[in-house]
């Protein structure tokens, strides 16, 4: 019974195993680079950018109707245009780069939603917003699978520096002048990574597949390794969830994992073993040592 | 047999056009042992961080002999602790310079790290993270990756603030024994005394270069009173530096 409830629905219907593989790919990149924006204090730079890509993922759109390829292609160039802007203005300017950051993405939403209310309906921009993970063709697989592994062989590729430049950046300049390099590589993938996201969840939502996870895990592993892991780990279990969710309820797919992932989190927060509200609660006594 | 390790000719640095230290002209000898002093704001630590490179001129040279390993100590203070990497990871990174930004740790490396942890005192410590840690364990992981950088010149940002006798006293042997090995150390010190007892020259700073030389004829009270009161003009709104000619 509760076996058919869970996997039923990927046995029976093709749309809902290509959106398990799909999901599962965003998770696996998701969930180091989600791990990374909330160490980096940036964990609100990840809403920021969902707005920015709107742009081109609108245009894509009505260029090209609902080809997630054309509207990851618009979205992705948007989206990389105002992490450059943003990344020159800090380095021209005293700006410090979250005020750059907004001033830039304010612009682009502004513009995003004036194309999709000149040129579309409401129902267009739900669309947009709120993704179409249950109607993923076979160029939009094979794109989501591509930019995943992309994005964690490059996350491999620049982890050392990376992390460096998070902990001890003036040691990391005077060894080595990959630290910048590594730092706007990293907004790249962020980038990369939602856009991958907005095919399934939609812009507003994709967000929240890189944070949750990534916040939630931070209440179960003390290392970043450990918590890369969990925050894979809750990604997937959550697109698993979330799908079987939205089948038996009718709800929308993005926001049906992204409850899931939040359950996961509220969960994390009160049990977790890292600081969760519970053993904080609990009288405990200090240890020896 | 002394040479040249490090000229300074004209050397201004600072950020976005406003010098924190400007027309330091100057040479450090290889093996000497010097002590960068001088008041808050006085432009050490940029000076430092220049040496390092770590930051690029605005205007003058900075010219190092080839072939100069450097190791350079930044303020603990700049670290973001609250970051989740294990003591292994941050002390490994001074092996940068066999590793690079993708290579991995030999067996051989890994010993060498060990041995670091050894040589500071802090065996058993390297999984713990960076947080769970006092100022002064720090510190001495801190010098355990200076250990394996390995370095002709090191650069020490502040390397005693903050932490108990012991441990000063440990650390300042340790610079000791670099310094008997030959090579050249450079420090950021507010200590006088320790300045006075262990270190043979001195740089005094207040923005510019007061005095540079044996740390006897530097540290006099004349130029102590002269470097204060130097930062006290201190002046937000200046103008065109007249040094800087008409251009």
């Amino acid at each position: 019974m509760i076996f058919d409830a869970l996997i039923g629905p990927f046995l029976e219907f093709e749309f809902m195993r290509r959106a398990l593989v799909g999901c599962i790919a965003l998770s696996l990149a998701a969930g180091p680079v989600g791990t990374f924006l909330m160490l980096r204090r940036m964990s609100l730079f990840g809403d920021a950018m969902a707005h920015a890509i709107l742009p081109g993922a609108a245009l894509g759109y009505l260029a090209f109707g609902l080809s997630l390829s054309a509207m990851t292609i618009g979205g992705l160039a948007t989206g990389l245009l105002v992490v450059l802007l943003a990344g020159l203005v800090t380095r021209a300017t005293t700006m410090r780069e979250d005020a750059s950051i907004a001033g830039f993405y304010l612009i682009s939403l502004a513009i995003g939603v004036s194309i999709v209310s000149l040129k579309g309906s409401n129902v267009d921009l739900l669309r947009v917003l709120f993704g179409s993970i249950l109607a993923l063709d076979d160029p939009a697989m094979l794109l989501l699978a591509a930019m995943s592994t992309g994005t964690l062989l490059v996350l491999a590729l620049i982890f050392r520096p990376l992390v460096m430049e998070c902990v001890d950046p003036a040691f990391l300049r005077s060894v080595s002048r990959t630290g910048g390099p590594a730092h706007l590589v990293f907004l790249a993938l962020v980038v990369t990574t939602l856009v991958s996201g907005f095919n399934a969840l939609g812009t507003l939502l994709s967000v929240g597949m890189m944070m949750l996870p990534a916040i939630a895990a931070r209440f179960w592993a003390v290392e970043l390794t450990g918590i890369i892991f969990v925050a894979t780990l809750i990604g997937l279990v959550s697109s698993l969830c979330g799908l079987i969710l939205s089948f038996h309820t009718g709800l929308p797919s993005g926001p049906a994992i992204i409850l899931v992932a939040g359950a996961l989190y509220l969960l994390s927060l009160c049990f977790g073993r890292q600081g969760g509200l519970i053993l904080k609660l609990l009288p405990q006594r200090h240890l020896e040592a | 047999m002394t040479a040249t390790l490090l000229t300074l000719t004209d050397l201004t640095l600072g950020y976005d056009r406003h010098p924190a230290v400007h027309h330091v002209s100057g040479r450090i000898e290889r093996g000497s042992m010097t002590a960068m002093v001088g008041p808050n704001g006085a432009g050490k630590s940029t000076l430092l961080k220049g040496m390092a490179g770590a930051m690029a001129p605005l205007s003058g040279t900075l010219a190092r002999a080839p072939d100069t390993r450097i190791a350079y100590l930044p303020q603990s203070a700049a670290l973001d602790r609250s970051f989740p990497i294990s003591l292994f990871d941050l002390v490994a990174a001074g092996l940068w310079h066999r590793t690079g930004a993708f290579g991995g740790l030999s067996h051989k490396d890994r010993l060498a790290v060990h041995e670091a942890f050894e040589r500071v005192g802090l065996q058993g410590f390297e999984r713990r993270t960076l947080d769970a840690l006092s100022g002064g364990q720090l510190q001495r992981a801190l010098f355990a990756r200076l250990i394996l950088q390995d370095a002709d010149l090191i650069l020490l940002d502040e390397p005693l603030a903050a932490i108990d006798t012991k441990t000063s006293a440990d650390l300042l042997a340790m610079i000791k024994t670099w310094h008997a090995q030959g090579r050249t150390i450079i420090a950021v010190l507010h200590d006088m005394q320790i300045v006075r007892d262990h270190f043979p020259r001195s740089l005094l700073l207040a923005r510019e270069c007061v005095a540079h030389g044996t740390t006897e004829d530097v540290l006099t009270q004349t130029n102590l009173g002269r470097a204060r009161q130097m930062i006290e003009a201190f002046d937000e709104e200046a103008h065109i530096c007249a040094q800087e000619g008409v251009s």
